[in-house]
């Protein structure tokens, strides 16, 4: 179970008062569930979901995972719980080091990594059987260097290591974001099955209102540091993605932001 | 042939500041000039271990005064990283501050500029002891033998160094910590704190440094405060070169390949000085091939687009 108290970040804006990023958000997810966060850009979830993984510090409030109060944790700590996957499939894995030596790095996440050999027989075969489960044929891609991989190729392998030792949580940031189409739909799919097997506890931050309605258990809209709509159950799973981008429209319409910026955003979400 | 020999054995002594810059610089994506006074700081402190005491003791144990100079260069590693993994400070400005700061050091352990070894007994005397009497059986005249002694005995170290770093690069914590040089956010996400990873990365480039200053000190039968000038420049060098030679490969290879490197660079060097070069245009001539290195991918990708 993931539980946030009267989280709240600021920052100082150069030259101008601070920002509350996030303000003062409180919300219980509990084990297993698997929620979407939506937000314009600059609404705060990129940070939100910072605030979590312990990328961003928060100014006040607490965070607990698992039973542990981690508002004071390090990152690479927090990462014992903490199972992510970035934007940038470059920046969830080291392009340089192959397929399975990346496997072998997240297999000892959350332990001690000690002077046995990194790339096993045993982690072979079992690198081998879970990718193929996912994508068939990329098991023959092992001892190659995860750079030569597709986009969408190298965004799955990231998703198998996230939760290759199976996470409290799983954070994913707009991780379909830098793929084509076609790539982002296979990884969607990848992301939606090993979270349905593991039954993982999930924060999926998109762009896409398509991916925001079809998918989870439980949705989160955050505009302006707070959380403008939570919707679960069966609730959520009446949602459209029509209904969502009427949202949107609304909260554009209180901000009175202009006409262009309107367009800008329109194009941004759709 | 003699002349050869020296170049070889010169060249695979310097191999290990080739390996230390492979380290820092292409697994740690880390310019680290605290090369420069490491090789020295190994140089001297080997050198004074080695010196027959006062009380007209014999010195230190060969080994146990190059492993000393090794752990020296170790603990400088360790300071720039932490001034740059801890404190913030950016890695060119962390390696200039730690080896200012050596060249005090380096002064004040050596006591003075310059400090011969004509009375210490090194590795290479012992290796001479050892195994002199074998290789002088093979009916080779007592000068060449005795440079093919200590040819051998750098080979096998630089086998047993190379041999070492690969399986030490391929275990888990090896593994993290190549992930970790190339690309932190990806280290930090799966745990591991970058930060000490770094600072393991510099301890063992810069007693890969540091062993090579103490080992040229005992080959060339001296240490002086000034041998480490440019360095840092030596090493990336040979890696340039070696990758050159070998193109993108895996760890092993490329261990290898800088190795080999650091070789071709010296037998060039000595071909050069024989083709009348200026020593004193050495170091200059380095940092040309460096330069050349750094900017030849980039202008030929140009006129490959053009």
């Amino acid at each position: 179970m993931l539980s946030l108290h009267n989280a709240t970040v600021e920052f100082a804006s150069p030259g101008g008062p601070q920002v509350r990023a996030v303000d003062d958000v409180s919300l219980t997810i509990p084990t297993g569930t698997f929620v979407v966060v939506i937000g314009t850009n600059g609404s705060g979830k990129s940070t939100l979901l910072g605030s979590i993984a312990g990328t961003v510090r928060l100014t006040a409030g607490s965070i607990r995972l698992a039973g542990h109060d981690i508002t004071t944790w390090t990152q690479h700590r927090r990462a014992a719980l903490i199972g992510r996957v970035f934007q940038d499939p470059r920046a969830g894995t080291a392009g340089s080091l192959t397929v399975l030596e990346n496997i072998a790095v997240a297999a000892c996440r959350g332990r001690p990594a000690g002077l046995q050999w990194a790339t096993n027989g045993p982690l072979r075969e079992e690198a081998a059987a879970r990718l193929s489960r996912i994508v068939p044929g990329l098991e023959a891609r092992l001892d190659q260097p995860i750079g030569s991989l597709s986009g969408g190729q190298r965004q799955i392998v990231t998703l198998v290591m996230a939760t290759w030792r199976r996470p409290e949580l799983l954070l994913l940031d707009e991780h379909t974001a830098a793929l084509d189409p076609a790539a982002a739909d296979r990884v969607v799919q990848a992301t939606a099955r090993l979270i349905r097997e593991q039954n993982l506890t999930a924060l999926m931050v998109t762009h896409s209102l398509a991916q925001a309605a079809a998918l989870g258990d439980r949705l989160l809209l955050v505009h302006r540091g707070r959380v403008e709509l939570d919707v679960e159950a069966a609730a959520k799973r009446r949602l459209t993605a029509d209904e969502l981008a009427g949202r949107f429209d609304r909260l554009r319409r209180s901000d009175q932001i202009d006409d262009a910026a309107a367009q800008t955003l329109a194009e941004a979400y759709v | 042939m003699i002349t050869l020999l020296s170049t070889w054995t010169f060249g695979m002594s310097l191999a290990f500041v080739a390996l230390g810059v492979f380290v820092s610089y292409k697994l740690f994506s880390f310019p680290d000039i605290t090369t420069d006074g490491s090789f020295t700081l190994g140089a001297v402190v080997a050198a004074v271990l080695l010196q027959p005491g006062s009380d007209m003791a014999p010195g230190y144990d060969p080994a146990m005064a190059t492993l000393a100079g090794m752990a020296a260069g170790a603990a400088a590693g360790v300071v720039t990283a932490i001034l740059h993994a801890f404190l913030g400070i950016e890695p060119l400005l962390a390696g200039i501050l730690v080896s200012t700061a050596l060249a005090s050091v380096n002064l004040v352990v050596l006591g003075r500029s310059n400090v011969p070894l004509t009375a210490a007994t090194t590795l290479f005397d012992r290796a001479e002891t050892m195994v002199g009497p074998t290789v002088a059986g093979f009916g080779l005249e007592a000068a060449v033998a005795g440079e093919v002694t200590r040819l051998a005995l750098v080979l096998v170290v630089l086998a047993l160094a190379i041999t070492g770093l690969y399986l030490f690069f391929r275990t888990q914590l090896g593994t993290a910590m190549r992930a970790g040089g190339d690309t932190p956010t990806m280290a930090r996400a799966l745990g591991r704190n970058t930060g000490l990873l770094t600072v393991a990365g510099l301890a063992i480039s810069n007693s890969l440094t540091a062993g090579s200053g103490a080992l040229i000190a005992q080959y060339q039968g001296f240490a002086d405060v000034q041998m480490g000038i440019g360095m840092v420049v030596w090493g990336m060098a040979s890696v340039f070169l070696g990758s050159a030679l070998v193109g993108p490969v895996r760890l092993g290879a490329a261990l290898v390949a800088t190795a080999a490197g650091s070789v071709t660079f010296r037998l060039l060097v000595a071909s050069a000085l024989r083709a009348g070069l200026d020593p004193d245009w050495l170091k200059a001539a380095t940092a040309i091939v460096v330069l050349a290195a750094l900017v030849a991918p980039r202008f030929l990708a140009h006129r490959g687009k053009a």
